[in-house]
């Protein structure tokens, strides 16, 4: 992989809406070629954050450099940039065609560049032979292509989408999820994907953004953010996560800690530097908790907890286990038809154990 | 029997609204002059009508205020509702409902207030100062006809053409104008019905020197209903219809 060369430069944007601050001092640095998504719940900025970038929204401070020039004075029309909306925004009284086209006939393209541009854009989408209908004819998702054709079709330096998967059903999404990918490695164009799903995000991006309230919680790879989340917000916002309160007992030099779970000492590995007496919370993925019978012999510790409702979801078994301190946590593991102490029944007691090192020790929070 | 009471009591209501007009268009082609009795079918009242020069002056006297004034008052309502709705300036929700104040003002009302507006101004009635009458009265409902048009869209389809690089004007010629056409043309046609039967306002903003068919038509009523005024009024009622349903057409036409 080359040096990554930034392509977009946000500092210190800032926005308010009467009392709202939804933009709050955002700095964002987005690399050339990369697939980018901005990520969080409704709200929290991801779409002023576009539309900024796009022009479409004043920024009250701060400015946005793409390859090094300032344009945030440049109104939308003029930027090397376009859009995906969410809602497609397709021209209803034009041909899909007329639709592709319309971006390169208002640059002023030549006449005679324009049909095998927007031909080479409808057939990347697989909509070759759609060129003649009007949108209305279309399936949503067809829409929803030719609203990609039309905005690559101007071989941008940025592409922008909102949200724009949103709106088609959950097997249609996966499979553009698959497309958008490989259309954003054959184009070579930077993408920028805004989102409220975390699985989207994770699946198709290089690197992810999770904002909250107008501010950055944490920046980093899928990988990242998922395995090591920078706080208690991203942690529960990305996947499910099981949350246990811990003190710190005794440190053991280098991020190695002695933390009190539930009444039992655990040596756990933290990023973050804490003292002894601080309050933390330990926190383990589903798919990370392992189950086992009580009676088994084990060489290591294990919580007890006693089963309360088993949820069979095809793939995995997913049960609630509650704690003697009252705290439910949730195992979901793969089946395993060979193993027998995979056959746990309700108010069964349980061990509850994890790989080592598969927890994240954040401070405590509320 | 409910259902033949309920066709029996909507068939009467009809009949006693249009019986009148059934009379009118029936007379128009009775070759007996009173219309009290039926004294054959004729087209002579049209012919009457067609040869008789100060009428005729004044039809297409009223068809050019018509077309002028449902012309104007389409250009500028057009343009207006595009700025209601597209941009966001300071006393535009009084001005959106100065709109449908303007369309319930009383008519007797707006003839006055016109009138002395072209007196106070020294504007010569006639010609000029009819059609600016028509397009007063005619412009809310362009507005109208073409904001509620141009409400059914999604607007961020106009924010999708700026960002593909299209300017101001572009948008307007591009998008907006060609899918408010329909709305627009339905807002002509309306405009021209009104303009072209309109009395009251008429009465009071023309002068002497230029004579429409609405006017004219009355002050000939006055000396009692002629044939030839049936002809007219049924030619009048033919357009009037025509252009309503085209209007309406325009309008149900999908999306």
């Amino acid at each position: 992989m080359n040096e990554p060369r930034a392509l977009l430069n946000l500092n210190n944007l800032s926005k308010t809406y009467g009392a709202n601050r939804v933009l709050d001092n955002f700095d964002l640095t987005i690399f050339d070629g990369e697939f980018f998504t901005l990520l969080g719940p409704s709200g929290c900025g991801k779409t002023t954050v576009l539309r900024m970038i796009a022009g479409l929204e004043d920024t009250d401070t701060g400015d946005i450099q793409l390859d090094g020039h300032n344009i945030g004075q440049v109104p939308a029309e003029k930027r090397p940039i376009n859009t995906v909306f969410q809602s497609y925004a397709l021209f209803p009284h034009m041909t899909v065609f007329d639709n592709v086209a319309f971006g390169l006939r208002m640059s002023g393209v030549a006449k005679e560049e324009i049909a095998p541009r927007v031909t080479e854009a409808l057939e990347m989408v697989r909509l070759g032979d759609f060129a003649q209908r009007k949108p209305a004819q279309l399936s949503g998702g067809q829409q929803q292509r030719v609203a990609i054709a039309r905005a690559v079709v101007n071989r941008p330096k940025l592409l922008l989408l909102d949200e724009s998967l949103s709106a088609l059903d959950y097997k249609l999404r996966q499979q553009m999820q698959i497309e958008l990918k490989r259309l954003q490695r054959k184009l070579g164009i930077t993408f920028v994907y805004v989102t409220h799903d975390q699985e989207e995000a994770l699946s198709m991006s290089d690197r992810v953004v999770v904002m909250n309230k107008g501010k950055v919680q944490q920046l980093g790879t899928p990988r990242e953010i998922y395995e090591q989340p920078a706080n208690l917000f991203v942690a529960k916002f990305i996947g499910e996560i099981n949350q246990l309160d811990g003190e710190i007992v005794e440190i053991d030099g280098n991020h190695e800690y002695e933390v009190r779970v539930e009444g039992l000492k655990w040596r756990l590995h933290a990023e973050h530097n804490f003292k002894v007496g601080d309050k933390v919370n330990v926190l383990l993925r589903p798919e990370d908790v392992r189950v086992e019978y009580i009676d088994d012999p084990h060489p290591d510790q294990y919580l007890v907890g006693e089963v309360v409702e088993r949820n069979y979801k095809g793939k995995t078994l997913d049960s609630l286990i509650r704690l003697p301190s009252g705290i439910e946590v949730i195992a979901s593991e793969f089946f395993d038809e060979d193993d027998p102490s995979f056959d746990y029944s309700l108010n069964q007691k349980v061990a509850i154990k994890w790989v080592p090192g598969w927890e994240v020790v954040l401070p405590h929070e509320v | 029997m409910a259902p033949i009471f309920r066709v029996g009591f909507t068939g009467l209501i009809l009949f006693l609204i249009y019986i009148p007009i059934l009379v009118l268009v029936v007379n128009s082609f009775n070759a007996s002059k009173y219309g009290i009795k039926w004294g054959g079918f004729t087209f002579k009242w049209y012919e009457k009508f067609w040869n008789n020069d100060g009428l005729m002056t004044a039809a297409l006297n009223s068809l050019t205020v018509s077309i002028v004034a449902a012309s104007v008052a389409t250009v500028i309502g057009t343009l207006a509702a595009v700025a209601l709705h597209r941009y966001q300036f300071k006393g535009k929700a009084l001005l959106s409902s100065m709109v449908f104040v303007s369309m319930l003002t009383p008519e007797i009302v707006m003839a006055i207030s016109l009138l002395i507006v072209f007196m106070a101004l020294g504007i010569k009635l006639g010609f000029i100062s009819l059609v600016i009458g028509h397009i007063t009265f005619c412009l809310p409902f362009v507005i109208v006809a073409v904001y509620s048009r141009l409400k059914g869209f999604d607007m961020k389809m106009l924010e999708a053409a700026r960002d593909l690089g299209a300017s101001e004007s572009s948008i307007f010629w591009k998008i907006i104008l060609p899918l408010a056409l329909p709305a627009v043309a339905s807002g002509w046609l309306l405009s021209f019905t009104l303009s072209l039967d309109d009395v009251i306002v008429s009465a009071f903003v023309t002068g002497p020197g230029y004579e429409i068919l609405p006017l004219k038509v009355y002050s000939m009523v006055r000396v009692g209903v002629s044939p030839e005024v049936n002809a007219i009024s049924t030619i009048l009622l033919v357009v009037s219809l025509v252009l309503v349903v085209i209007s309406q057409l325009l309008l149900r036409e999908d999306k």
